[in-house]
């Protein structure tokens, strides 16, 4: 808890930082703050207590969560490389500062233990993202990406708002767990049909958030609009964060009403499933793979949403964590590729710019490639694990066909992110040495090794989970 | 601990060759091989005398119940001698070559021996599947970056089509793993004892679902279709590693995991699954006669050896399965050879077509010689290791079903057709312009043709010490199917 106050401090002074110091200063600073954040985050390990008048809890559930999105945020500040020499159209202050507070927002998010804070986490984070996605002036795919960004997560907004306000409405209280109490006392006559529509409305304003289908439209323009950077930032943090927090309301108090929600839930997850693989299978640019590929994960992990076992709690953590890291491995190398193309090419993020790779770079292209291997969920990789600790967890509960089509779209996965690992390897192209700056270097191969180790030994973290 | 050296010692060498890229990567990985050859003897020699052979376990992943275990019996010690036995001839038929010094590709062959390694090892599901699958990963590259005509799509096809193949290996085993009793287990003794009580038709859709992909892994008729182009194209020692060792990972798969697992799901499925494996006996011997290209029809003649091999083990008998172990080691022995003597052609002529090659003879006797010889192994005339296998698998086929042994049978003919035909056109005859001055046999090409001859010859007069060795474990799994 000490960990949010700690880190809206810092946001502040990171503000004030960046009259006194340059670039490389903050960016070392920024992830000072974030390692002192961390601890203070452990510090509560097995404490379970609650803050704010109730409102805020911290349960070693919520404190993984924030440590994964921390971590998150960890690495994507470690590969800002500082925004640019001395580009005056950047402002690294600023963006670190956003950063540290929509990191809050997403901390608030994961241990909210009354409904407002869910709302203000999710705001903080979401308010935090449509400036840093707009962040890129000058660039008009930047700009139209903030704005859409703005009206449908404003839009969103208002769903949860009025769910959360139904929810009120029948129960009387935003307090989760004296929610969760009323439902299961109450007879189910006397409960208020619209608090179905409520539980539902909250449910999908969520699920706007994770980037569902139908509700995924915005993803791909908006992850293609935004800075570099900033799209790994909303793939890992704003995801993990979302997910978190559907996770802790549907297994929480919404979990008398599991027949309200499951199949609407089952259903978009296979949607999801099949709209994000499929439709990943037809771009040109690696951003948009890579977007498609966030909806498809959004799918696998919906598939475990239903359950409040100890076991889908570790599996959704598990997979959190390997998903990060796969992801930010996959979008630092872009964002090397493509700088390095942007003065060579036309279009610096399609597959074609990662040809040849591997001949100059073969540690990039180590890199990227056990990146893809994860994300496509091959053994000796992370992903290997978490997809089947979510397939095993959601097979245990006798859910059977829904995880067939996970396993045959995951097989579909295995043909696009493949297409990144043939362009790097087997196409022929011209890309030099890359110069990458030795903080970058580090992140990238703590990454990397982060998921060949938890590929082989997954319990050095399962265990804690 | 001895178990744990075999496994990873060819990863280690592997990775050190892959990052520090030494000069000497011919040398440092025959050395290697070597070494682990002479390891895994010890330990073969160790679990023949240990009563219920070795077995190794450690935690994996506790919370979930997986263990990392290893185990030597009867079943799987023969499919380690093959794969320790192989590599080291399949590393020096890189010699000379331009793939000798070539570190990754050395790296990547050692670590492939790993991933085999660890597969037939494994005591534990969950572990069989991770290196099942991690054996991939090598060989992808393998054939992908050294691969010949239009390697990207074919090396694509081969990758997708097995992994596809494998996931449905994966629900599988899920399912079975989560039938087992109290916090779960994927130990493969506790997954008989599990799956053995399970009702009749989730034991046959169970039993479809490993089949799948083992068939598709060995392959067998009709998932068979990416595997000629993927051997065609493939580095010839990537070849020798899918067709001598990997594709036994299919087989062995059907031994270790589908008959004691599945007993009622056999009586469902199990004749169609026999009648596939011997309809691609006949069609893939078939297809082998009309090839052109002399490494395609090698591949189709992998192709309907296999097929015979799958229908001796689902026929359940001790001699099927038997003659199934024995005929893995001797295919294995034979189809590096041979493929290693198109290799050895196509290196001086730059041609495989069959039509182009002829009078070789005339240039190179060694060749000939050990071409012959390699070829009657594969053939199965008596006194070469082929037979025994071959001969104890129509044994099992034909006590199976007398009409499905008759059409078996036949294979022996068309096998001799395609073979014979294969040794006629390029060895005999006259020689042609691309064959004229057929240089001969390199001292390092001898080193390793000679020996694999002898093995062939050895393991014709001299099966039993072999067939005693497996016995044991093989009878131990025929009576869980009893």
């Amino acid at each position: 808890m000490t960990a949010i106050i700690a880190l809206s401090l810092f946001g502040i002074s990171n503000l004030f930082l960046g009259f006194w110091f340059p670039r490389k200063t903050i960016q070392l600073i920024t992830l000072l703050f974030l390692v002192v954040s961390m601890a203070l985050t452990v510090s509560d390990w097995n404490h379970e207590l609650l803050w704010f008048g109730n409102m805020f809890r911290t349960t070693n559930t919520s404190i993984n969560f924030s440590l994964i999105l921390q971590l998150a945020a960890f690495f994507v500040v470690a590969f800002s490389k500082a925004f640019g020499q001395d580009d005056e159209h950047t402002h690294p202050a600023e963006y670190y500062a956003i950063m540290l507070f929509s990191v809050v927002g997403a901390i608030l998010m994961v241990s909210f233990d009354h409904m407002i804070v869910l709302f203000v986490g999710l705001e903080i984070l979401s308010v935090a993202m449509y400036v840093l996605t707009g962040s890129d002036k000058r660039n008009l795919r930047s700009n139209e990406a903030a704005i859409k960004y703005f009206l449908m997560g404003s839009f969103t907004t208002g769903i949860l708002l009025f769910g959360i306000t139904l929810v009120y409405g029948a129960t009387r209280s935003f307090y989760i767990s004296n929610i969760g109490t009323i439902l299961t006392n109450t007879a189910p006559e006397s409960i208020p049909s619209f608090l179905f529509i409520g539980v539902l409305l909250v449910i999908v304003g969520l699920l706007f958030k994770v980037s569902a289908a139908p509700f995924h439209f915005w993803t791909p323009d908006v992850y293609e609009g935004a800075p570099t950077i900033f799209t790994m930032f909303m793939s890992t943090i704003v995801k993990t964060a979302s997910f978190a927090a559907l996770f802790h309301l549907v297994s929480g108090i919404f979990g008398s009403l599991y027949t309200v929600w499951v199949l609407p839930v089952y259903f978009i997850s296979m949607l999801t499933l099949v709209v994000g693989n499929i439709s990943a299978v037809y771009q040109q640019s690696v951003k948009r793979m890579l977007a498609f590929s966030s909806i498809s994960h959004a799918g696998y992990l919906l598939l475990t949403v239903s359950s409040k076992q100890i076991t889908t709690t570790s599996s959704i953590l598990f997979y959190s964590l390997s998903y990060t890291l796969a992801t930010v491995v996959a979008f630092a190398v872009l964002i090397l590729v493509s700088e390095y193309q942007s003065a060579r090419v036309e279009k610096p993020e399609n597959f074609s710019s990662f040809e040849g790779l591997a001949k100059n770079n073969p540690g990039l292209a180590f890199c990227f490639t056990i990146s893809m291997l994860s994300l496509a969920g091959i053994p000796l990789t992370a992903g290997f694990w978490g997809k089947f600790f979510i397939f095993s967890d959601t097979f245990s509960r006798n859910i059977i066909y829904p995880v067939i089509l996970a396993i045959l779209m995951s097989a579909v996965g295995i043909y696009y992110y493949f297409k990144g690992i043939i362009a790097v390897y087997l196409k022929a192209g011209e890309i030099e040495k890359i110069e990458i700056p030795a903080l970058f270097k580090m992140a990238l191969w703590a990454c990397t090794l982060g998921t060949i180790i938890l590929g082989v030994y997954p319990s050095l973290v399962k265990s804690v989970f | 601990m001895s178990l744990l050296f075999i496994l990873f010692f060819p990863l280690v060498i592997g990775a050190i060759l892959l990052v520090a890229k030494p000069k000497q990567a011919f040398a440092i990985s025959l050395i290697a091989s070597i070494i682990e050859l002479v390891a895994t003897l010890l330990v073969l020699k160790d679990a023949a005398a240990a009563e219920n052979g070795l077995v190794f376990t450690k935690p994996w992943i506790e919370e979930a119940g997986i263990s990392f275990s290893l185990w030597v019996d009867g079943v799987n010690g023969i499919l380690i001698a093959l794969c320790a036995l192989m590599v080291p001839f399949i590393v020096a038929t890189t010699a000379n070559s331009d793939k000798a010094n070539n570190s990754q590709y050395q790296g990547l062959m050692l670590a492939m021996q790993t991933a085999l390694m660890g597969a037939f090892l494994a005591k534990d599901a969950f572990l069989f599947y991770f290196f099942f699958e991690a054996s991939l990963l090598p060989i992808y590259f393998l054939a992908a970056i050294y691969g010949g005509e239009n390697k990207n799509a074919i090396t694509f096809k081969f990758f997708v089509y097995t992994l596809f193949g494998s996931l449905f290996l994966l629900i599988g085993l899920i399912y079975v793993y989560l039938v087992t009793p109290g916090s779960h287990s994927s130990d493969i003794e506790t997954l008989y004892q599990t799956a053995i009580m399970l009702p009749e038709h989730i034991q046959g859709n169970l039993f479809l679902a490993f089949f799948i992909a083992f068939a598709i892994k060995m392959p067998i008729f009709p998932f068979h279709t990416w595997q000629p182009d993927t051997y065609t194209v493939a580095p010839t020692q990537a070849t020798m590693l899918l067709s001598g060792i990997m594709l036994k990972m299919g087989t062995y798969g059907l031994i270790r995991l589908v008959l004691p697992m599945f007993p009622l799901g056999i009586i469902t499925w199990g004749n169609t699954a026999v009648i596939l494996s011997v309809i691609g006996i006949i069609y893939g011997s078939i297809i082998a006669i009309q090839q052109k290209d002399a490494k395609r029809l090698l591949a189709y003649s992998s192709f309907a050896h296999v097929g015979l091999m799958s229908a001796g083990i689902l026929s359940q008998s001790l001699e099927g399965i038997q003659g199934a172990l024995y005929q893995m080691l001797s295919h294995g022995i034979n189809i590096v050879g041979l493929f290693f003597i198109i290799e050895i052609i196509e290196r001086r002529t730059k041609s495989r077509e069959i039509a182009q090659l002829g009078g070789i003879t005339q240039y190179s006797y060694v060749l000939t010689v050990a071409f012959v010889i390699l070829s009657l192994g594969s053939v199965a005339l008596p006194l070469t290791n082929g037979f025994i296998g071959e001969f104890l698998l129509l044994k099992s086929v034909f006590d199976y079903d007398m009409i499905l042994g008759i059409v078996a049978g036949i294979t022996i003919i068309l096998g001799a057709v395609y073979t014979l035909r294969l040794i006629q056109k390029t060895m005999f005859g006259n020689f042609s312009r691309i064959t004229k001055d057929f240089e001969d046999l390199s001292a390092a090409e001898k080193w390793v043709l000679i020996p694999l001859c002898a093995l062939v010859l050895a393991g014709g007069v001299y099966p039993t010490w072999i067939l005693n060795f497996t016995e044991p474990g093989v009878q131990a799994l025929v009576s869980l199917l009893k």
